[in-house]
């Protein structure tokens, strides 16, 4: 079962037809047609149509009821907005956990992979945060990380008052705390997705290499992670769409953008301008820059998931 | 396995049980937070507790809407899950056993929008359910989310159709089936992973989602679960075990949902990515 998308060449129903009579081929080759339709009309109203409406209406602006041309001057207005810049290099440090989520992720499923005692109960463990709602998370680690929570009562009590910082009310940490509050979630999710690569890999290429004496970090390196690249690259992509364009909960729940803007990420931004203030123009003109950039990474994954593998695609 | 080749069987253990140790921690606290006397809370938030009371839970489920809101989740959960189940394995049958224009375009279509983020598309949705008067209606939700899980479902049944043999559809239309009955009765029933497994995926998905279900449920009573706690959160920033409470009894019904499925859930994230 490989993952290419080829395509049978015909249509069972029509092939395995034993009669000829024109009307009744005509209407069994329209069946495809009724059975696509609702998907169809699904993914025009649900994606086509609002993806149009958001590059024509990032050249709007007024309100929802009422709007006017204005051409590019939302852009303009959104490039020289101080919060806008600050959400958009927010997002961008938020990429940089995307590393090291990876070689975390990584590193534990190698280990998985070696054995340990527990498995079971370790892998759940680490697997359970990617599935809980991302609000309820935010409201633990609002309350575990104030000033007066549950991890600096920890940092204090272990001797560590000097790391006992206020994470998500100092406007240089916040985004810092939200970034690692998304690695804490994300991490599972790469630990099962490589986990599963590892455990179809074909025991021989290992055996063979130990044979030759490689020691482990070589076996690692030149045998394991090599056979596993897709599944990394899937990794890597998905989770820089994620943090590019997925993590409102986290904000919303956990600083709101604050202090004072300092933790706003773009899809915050684009909250508040279309639904809380009423700038519907620069909001539409926002969605448009974080189309842009998921659409690159979009184009990368569509390459990743139509690419035709050795491997079987589903187990 | 030869002890020079790998990492020292203590050191794979200690570290595993460093990172198991992290990923529970919060929700231990979060666990333990809710079940503390607000006052004492207050006084002091991160001592050890002195004592327990499920008081924070009998608020939440009698004195604040959280089933109410819950209620609301699952209604939307299930029937967007229903909607786009249906919708995808017409698709999907029609795809891989039919023939017709634009087959690979609806194939690839359906895996670039798998990551589109629904922000992008939140706008212009808010303006068409304004128009058609369905804000602050679950049916509001309903749609955009079936919409949204329509791409995936596609992308995985396909996937899953591809395995089953084509002789068997053909046998069931020399046996006179037409093309409703064939998925059915041959196609579904060899299916039924493949439905668990996207169902729980999508399940879970809509009862976590937040954003558009804020945007679109305004009215405090037809909330989802999601967005009622972001109310409370302002609400009652004073009383931590209580929203905390409140949270808990929110990822209960995920965490059941998943362990009582774990291997389909794992079958559906790693769906199409071979190695």
């Amino acid at each position: 079962m490989g993952r290419s998308v080829t395509l049978s060449p015909t249509s069972v129903h029509r092939t395995a037809g034993l009669t000829s009579g024109s009307a009744v081929r005509r209407r069994r080759s329209l069946w495809p047609y009724w059975f696509a339709s609702p998907a169809i009309a699904a993914m025009g109203f649900g994606f086509v149509y609002p993806l149009v409406s958001v590059v024509r209406n990032s050249l709007y602006a007024g309100r929802f009821s009422r709007l006017d041309f204005v051409g590019l001057r939302n852009f303009k207005i959104l490039f020289s907005d101080d919060v806008f810049i600050t959400a958009l290099t927010n997002n961008l440090k938020l990429l940089l956990t995307v590393p090291v989520m990876t070689v975390l992720a990584l590193l534990i499923a190698l280990i998985f992979h070696e054995g340990v005692r527990g498995a079971r109960f370790h892998r759940t463990a680490i697997f359970i945060p990617y599935i809980l709602p991302a609000v309820a998370i935010g409201l633990a680690f609002s309350a575990f990380l104030q000033f007066n929570g549950g991890l600096n009562a920890f940092l204090r009590a272990v001797g560590l008052e000097r790391l006992a910082l206020d994470w998500l009310g100092s406007p240089n940490l916040a985004i810092w705390s939200i970034g690692a509050v998304v690695i804490w979630q994300q991490l599972g999710f790469g630990v099962v997705i490589f986990l599963a690569a590892l455990l179809s890999l074909p025991v021989e290429v290992t055996e063979a290499a130990r044979i030759d004496g490689v020691s482990w970090w070589q076996l690692q390196t030149h045998v394991h992670i090599p056979q596993i690249r897709g599944s990394i690259e899937f990794f890597l992509v998905t989770e820089a769409i994620t943090v590019l364009s997925w993590v409102f909960a986290y904000v919303f729940v956990l600083t709101q953008g604050g202090p004072s803007n300092s933790s706003t990420v773009m899809e915050y931004y684009i909250w508040k301008n279309g639904f809380a203030q009423g700038s519907v123009g620069l909001a539409n003109a926002a969605a448009m820059v974080v189309l842009v950039l998921a659409g690159i990474l979009i184009f990368v994954y569509m390459r990743l998931r139509l690419r035709p593998d050795e491997g079987g695609a589903m187990r | 396995m030869s002890q020079s080749h790998s990492l020292s069987a203590g050191a794979r253990q200690t570290l595993l049980t460093l990172v198991t140790v992290i990923c529970l921690a919060p929700l231990v606290f979060m666990v333990a937070t809710s079940l503390r006397n607000p006052a004492e809370y207050a006084l002091n938030p991160s001592g050890l507790p002195h004592s327990f009371t499920v008081a924070n839970y009998a608020q939440a489920l009698f004195d604040l809407p959280t089933m109410r809101w819950a209620m609301n989740s699952l209604i939307v959960s299930v029937i967007s899950v229903a909607v786009s189940t249906t919708i995808a394995a017409l698709a999907s049958y029609a795809v891989v056993f039919g023939r017709f224009r634009g087959r690979s375009v609806l194939v690839s279509s359906s895996i670039g929008f798998i990551m589109v983020p629904p922000v992008v598309l939140l706008l212009p949705m808010f303006v068409v359910m304004v128009n058609v008067k369905l804000v602050n209606t679950l049916a509001s939700v309903v749609i955009f989310y079936s919409c949204l899980m329509v791409p995936f479902a596609v992308f995985f049944m396909v996937n899953f159709f591809r395995t089953i043999p084509t002789e068997l559809i053909e046998a069931a239309v020399v046996d006179g089936a037409g093309p409703v009955r064939c998925l059915w009765s041959v196609v579904l029933p060899l299916s039924r992973a493949a439905l668990v497994t996207i169902a729980i995926v999508n399940v879970i998905w809509a009862w976590n989602e937040l954003l558009i279900a804020l945007v679109f449920l305004q009215n405090e009573g037809q909330r989802t679960l999601m967005a009622g706690m972001t109310l409370l959160q302002g609400r009652y920033s004073t009383n931590q075990p209580l929203v905390l409470a409140v949270a808990t009894l929110s990822i209960l019904p995920v965490a059941a949902f998943y362990f009582a499925s774990q291997r389909a859930f794992v079958r559906g994230l790693t769906a199409g990515i071979g190695k």
